[in-house]
């Protein structure tokens, strides 16, 4: 399988993928040693479906307590992390493109090191330290392609369609004037000179 | 009802959450992201015929990498943790890179080609020690040459292939410190050589198959051996004796006695002192430092030394390498003026020189710090040789055929303090590079952005677009735009030297390495803003103080430096005479606007910067309002200070100032230490005082330049997580009032713990710490505001005179004050928060939230906001107030580094532009990361994105349509009178 891992990264992680599913039930969670106990896990990152994201392993690293040792991934996504003492513990996982959530990791001194993960964004706890992302995290925001509502949206489409009510509308709205008001009103127009919209509104309404 | 509609729009606009977006093709528009690896520790050279040459590094950011060693291009690079030092690098197999770090605990395995991680060990250690690693140079795929790595008291070997621990021997109980490991080749017997208790020497010979001593010999040296040790051959070391005045050669020969053989120092020099061996390995001769001069030491066939050559000390050497016919070459560079001279020579003779080179070096970088050197077949089959030179100031340069190749400029990783600068104003006179040329040019620009935004382009047409807006608006000019977009940024490096970065492109616009004449090279400690003239002195150009110190102790005197940021020139420098403890910009300036600082040493002075009688009688005027304060954090007390009088009867220099203590806060060191103290920036603007809220309610911000932030933990949770239970921890926070020492607010969190991340704004702090209950991390914010002040919200009192606005604000009066807390949890681990500053403080403020992943996220200050409630009121709704929730979310299109990381992300600086409505952020660590930010969108000017074509086939469209419609109405007229 070695001479896999170096042509084609991807297959192998899929061949790898498949084989632990066979043999995950053994997988290591700790061992005790004199000083402190050891942290194996395993980052799981699906093949990604957002363009411009490549799921490379070699960057992903996993840290922790907030900085006090970081590890990095083998090829076969697994990370340890040595000579830890009892207690409980976070671990974060650093990938571009992906959201994890932290781990609250409780390495047990009475059952020599036995490793009792919770993921603490969504309070399941897991069976086996496999850490997988909640989410894929997009940094860019996506254009919209060409639409009739985005242009009408915009402010000149805005005044465009206002245009539009204008010119088609208004006239339409004039029909319906009786001709008589229609008259009187242009004799008042001719009469003040000058039309102004408080003289309109008034008359508008005491016609009515 | 248009005032209602117009209502409407400004909640809608007002309420939609203006968050940090941005597209694809904009990256690289107003940002920039410099990679960086830091000083180099060692290199390794890979240049087989085949493939892509590259060189190895580790350094001291604890960075192992891969160069392409012709650009110089990083292939690919691993920052390891902090605490994780890199000891040693190699290759093995020829396919993966070796690093052993954390002082020989931990050795991991790289594959060549991609940087992936193949196999990582962690190996036994008992205590702290040196370490080393030895790596079999053969490239046969043999389990028999296992990877050897000595550190803690262990002996590990190692398989190089998948990183299993062959066998191990312990060297604990007798306290055996390995030196040397050989591995002769064709041999399965490996020589291990240490000292016992540094006067016995010790030979082992181990099977390198099983781990078995096969023959021991130990041999007491009376002398003592001290520390540094010299292989010249294969059963050969050179080591000095205790008091460093006798080399001794130890030979251990196959089988034969391990012998000593005693060369007194006084012996090969004349008018010796205490002497020490260089770290460059040579074969049959070692090097040698005895009165700042370097000797070239051969050894002899009987252990006999002999003097073959001396050199200046400036003279940086290189581990010998083997050329062609069984030769061994060696490099030594040392620098005069603004030339390097470098030379290759045979170790054998001294007078063959292989190749000398004198370079000239564009800029001043310092004496030479360490060469490694590779050879390579020239096409006439000589040897070529090429040199990775490391400078004082941290850069790398390779240097091939009498010219440097390429120079990275590494110092630029470990930045340790960054302020901003203007550009000059642009004069009369000054050809201005033309934007756009003509109005054909520029309408055909727009024409091609309209299509690209009606997604109507070709790729060709994208491409097009892409590089004009790169190139656009002449953002790397070196003059002052009236947006203030572009700016300088003054990074001062560890090594003691200052960058001008331009806010365009990044590109370096002038370096310069710190001078003093006391020590050779001071360490940069931290920036201020000397002189900035905006309103007199005009003429003059602004610069930046550079505080210095002449050695790594708070003790140690300091040095001041300015530096003109025009022109990047030293102005001057001086040594000071007394130690820095810590530098106060006060706020007064002199009749040329330099600002005037007070200077605190370890004696409890102050000293009075610039020393100018009229800065003097300034700072006289306001003797009684100047204080000041210290943390002494580990002691947990916080004094204050003020002024005293003048310290002329100790010393003549009027200058100085004794203080006298005002006021201390102790805290109790069995239950509280301290882990973090702030103030707000001194510079940042509010813009107003009042903060008026849905009801009609008027809040009044307390905002005080003198409050201080504390935050302390118990004693047992300073340490790290996990090694604290949560009934054990509090951390306690603490709001000071630092002129009279008074506790305005106390915060206590049960069962939480650090570190800290705080940042302190106008009238507001932002923390963010540890729930150990929750085992979450917690951001808290609290905002504190003013009470005495809080009667004055009724008109009538204003208009009757009945309000207390006109009554004169004291430092010294009591504050009444009340505050609002409110906390989320947080889903990572911060390394460092910064907030957004703008040129007048009207826009709303961003948090700046530098992640454990290296990426820096913008959060709204609306989701840190302590009047969110989980079901607000319509009239809540419309002031922007966002519904409870009990974790800050992250939003991946507010992370302002995009797809980028800042590795090793130290901080995040601050700076407004010109412009309201946007700011400059800087963020620095192994990489560096700029960009303009607009935490409320550009409200006040048209982005980049602005399609003018738009515009323009708009009113010519509307001006067609005019003319039409008017005809149409014309004719129409006229049919109708003919009716």
């Amino acid at each position: 399988m070695a001479p896999i891992i170096r042509s084609s990264p991807a297959l192998a992680f899929l061949v790898l993928q498949i084989s632990f599913i066979f043999f995950a039930s053994t997988l290591p969670l700790s061992s005790g040693s004199e000083d402190g106990y050891t942290i194996t896990g395993r980052v799981k990152i699906p093949p990604s479906n957002v363009i411009g994201h490549t799921a490379k392993s070699s960057n992903v690293k996993v840290i922790l307590n907030g900085g006090q040792s970081v590890t990095f991934l083998r090829p076969d996504g697994y990370f340890t992390f040595h000579k830890v003492p009892a207690g409980t513990h976070l671990i974060e996982v650093s990938a571009m493109g992906y959201f994890f959530s932290p781990v609250r990791v409780d390495v047990s001194a009475r059952h020599h090191g036995k490793v009792h993960a919770t993921l603490t964004e969504t309070r399941r706890s897991l069976t086996e330290l496999v850490l997988e992302p909640l989410r894929e995290e997009q940094y860019y925001e996506i254009r919209e392609p060409f639409s009739m509502l985005s242009m009408v949206k915009s402010p000149m489409g805005l005044m465009v369609g206002f245009m539009v009510v204008v010119v088609f509308l208004m006239p339409k709205l004039m029909e319906n004037i009786d001709p008589e008001e229609m008259k009187q009103a242009q004799e008042e127009m001719r009469r003040q000179g000058v039309p102004s919209l408080s003289s309109l509104l008034p008359s508008a309404g005491a016609s009515r | 009802m248009a005032i209602k509609l117009y209502l409407l729009l400004l909640v809608f606009l007002s309420s939609a959450i203006a968050s940090f977006s941005l597209y694809e093709d904009q990256v690289g528009l107003m940002d920039w992201h410099q990679r960086y690896i830091g000083k180099v520790k060692h290199a390794v050279f890979h240049t087989q015929k085949t493939g892509r040459k590259r060189v190895i590094v580790s350094t001291e950011e604890n960075v192992v990498a891969s160069l392409d060693l012709r650009h110089g291009e990083i292939f690919w690079r691993h920052v390891l943790g902090t605490k994780d030092a890199i000891d040693g690098v190699d290759i093995a197999l020829g396919k993966y890179v070796i690093t052993l770090s954390s002082e020989g605990s931990m050795l991991r395995a790289w594959n060549l080609p991609d940087g992936q991680m193949v196999w990582e060990t962690s190996l036994h250690s008992s205590h702290h020690s040196k370490s080393l690693l030895s790596v079999p140079i053969n490239l046969k795929v043999d389990k028999d040459y296992p990877i050897l790595v000595f550190g803690g008291g262990y002996l590990h070997a190692v398989s190089p292939l998948d990183g299993e621990v062959l066998w191990k021997k312990d060297f604990t109980a007798e306290g055996f410190e390995v030196q040397r490991v050989l591995q002769p080749l064709e041999s399965s017997i490996i020589y291990v050589l240490g000292f016992l208790r540094s006067s016995e020497a010790v030979v082992y010979q181990i099977d390198s198959r099983s781990g078995e001593v096969v023959a021991e010999k130990t041999t007491a040296f009376p002398g003592g051996f001290s520390g540094e040790i010299s292989s010249v051959s294969n059963d050969k070391v050179v080591v000095l004796d205790s008091t460093r005045s006798i080399l001794v050669t130890i030979s251990f020969l196959d089988g034969g006695d391990v012998s000593f053989q005693k060369t007194r120092i006084s012996d090969l020099v004349e008018d010796s002192g205490e002497a020490e061996i260089l770290p460059p390995r040579f074969s049959d001769m070692l090097a040698v430092k005895v009165n700042k001069r370097t000797v070239f030491v051969r050894v002899g066939g009987e252990g006999k030394l002999e003097v073959v050559d001396s050199l200046s000390d400036e003279t940086a050497m290189s581990d010998s390498l083997p050329v062609a016919d069984d030769q061994v070459a060696f490099a030594s560079v040392h620098h005069e003026g603004s030339k390097i001279h470098l030379t290759v020579k045979l170790v054998d003779d001294l007078e063959t020189v292989l190749l000398r080179e004198s370079i000239q070096m564009d800029q001043h970088r310092g004496r030479v710090d360490k060469v490694f050197i590779n050879n390579y077949i020239k096409t006439d089959r000589s040897n070529g040789f090429r040199a990775l030179i490391v400078m004082e100031d941290h850069s790398l340069l390779l240097l091939q055929q009498g010219a440097i190749v390429w120079s990275r400029e590494e110092g630029l990783a470990s930045v340790t303090d960054v302020t901003t600068a203007e550009l000059p104003v642009e004069k009369d006179g000054v050809s201005v590079a033309k934007v756009e040329h003509t109005l054909v040019d520029w309408l055909k620009g727009h024409i091609l952005k309209l299509k690209g935004s009606l997604l109507l382009a070709s790729p060709e047409d994208v491409a097009a677009i892409q590089e004009m807006r790169m190139k656009s608006s002449g953002r790397s000019k070196l003059t002052r735009d009236h947006n203030g977009f572009r700016k300088l940024f003054i990074a001062l490096t560890r090594a003691g030297k200052l960058f001008a970065l331009h806010t365009g492109d990044g590109r370096i616009v002038w370096s310069v390495l710190l001078n003093s004449p006391a020590c050779a090279r001071p360490s940069g400690v931290s920036l201020y803003q000397w002189q900035v003239p905006h309103h007199h002195a005009m003429d003059e150009n602004p610069s930046v103080l550079v505080v210095g110190r002449c050695g790594s102790d708070s003790s140690s005197p300091g040095v001041l430096s300015f530096v003109d940021v025009y022109t990047g020139k030293e102005i001057s420098s001086s040594d000071i005479g007394h130690s820095v403890v810590q530098v106060m910009p006060l706020p007064f300036t002199d009749s040329t606007e330099q600002r005037l600082h007070l200077i605190a040493d370890t004696d409890g002075h102050v000293h009075l910067y610039p020393k100018t009688s009229e800065a003097l009688s300034i700072f006289q005027r306001e003797f009684q309002n100047v204080y000041w304060y210290n943390v002494e954090d580990d002691k947990g007390i916080i004094r204050g200070h003020g002024m005293k009088s003048s310290c002329s009867g100790e010393t003549a220099d009027e200058y100085c100032f004794t203080t006298r203590e005002l006021w201390t806060v102790v805290f109790p060191s069995e239950s509280e230490k301290i882990i973090s103290t702030l103030t707000r920036k001194p510079n940042e603007v509010v813009h107003t005082q009042a903060k008026v809220s849905t009801d009609q309610d008027v809040l009044y911000k307390y905002v005080s330049r003198n409050l201080l932030f504390v935050a302390t933990v118990s004693p047992k949770g300073a340490g790290e997580i996990g090694s604290v239970t949560p009934e054990e921890s509090a951390l306690v926070v603490y709001l000071i009032d630092t002129i009279t020492g008074r506790i305005l607010h106390r915060l206590s969190h049960q069962g939480c713990q650090g570190p800290v991340h705080a940042v302190f704004s106008e009238n507001w702090v932002v923390y963010h710490y540890f729930n150990l209950r929750a085992h979450k991390y917690e951001v808290t914010v609290v905002e504190i505001y003013d009470q005495s002040r809080a009667e004055n919200k009724n008109v009538w009192k204003l208009v009757l005179g009945k309000h207390n606005l006109t009554a004169p604000i004291s430092s010294y009066s009591r504050p009444e004050m009340f505050t609002k807390s409110q906390s989320y949890f947080f889903p990572q681990s911060v390394k460092t928060i910064a907030v957004t500053s703008t040129a007048k403080g009207i826009t709303s403020k961003q948090l700046l939230i530098g992640t454990i992943g290296d990426q820096i996220l913008a959060l709204d200050k609306r989701f840190v906001d302590p009047r969110r409630t989980l079901n607000p009121s319509q009239a809540e709704k419309e002031e922007g107030i966002i519904p409870l929730t009990d974790s800050l979310p992250i939003i991946p299109q507010s992370y302002i580094t995009h797809s980028l990381k800042v590795e090793g992300l130290r901080g995040i600086v601050t700076a407004p532009a010109k412009l309201e409505s946007t700011t400059h952020v800087f963020a620095y660590g192994v990489d560096l990361f700029y960009t303009r930010l607009a935490p409320s969108k550009t409200y006040d000017s048209l982005t980049d994105d602005f399609s003018y074509a738009l515009l323009l086939i708009t009113i010519v469209a509307l001006v067609a349509a005019i003319y039409i419609t008017w005809a149409i109405s014309e004719k129409k007229e006229l049919s109708e009178k003919w009716r």
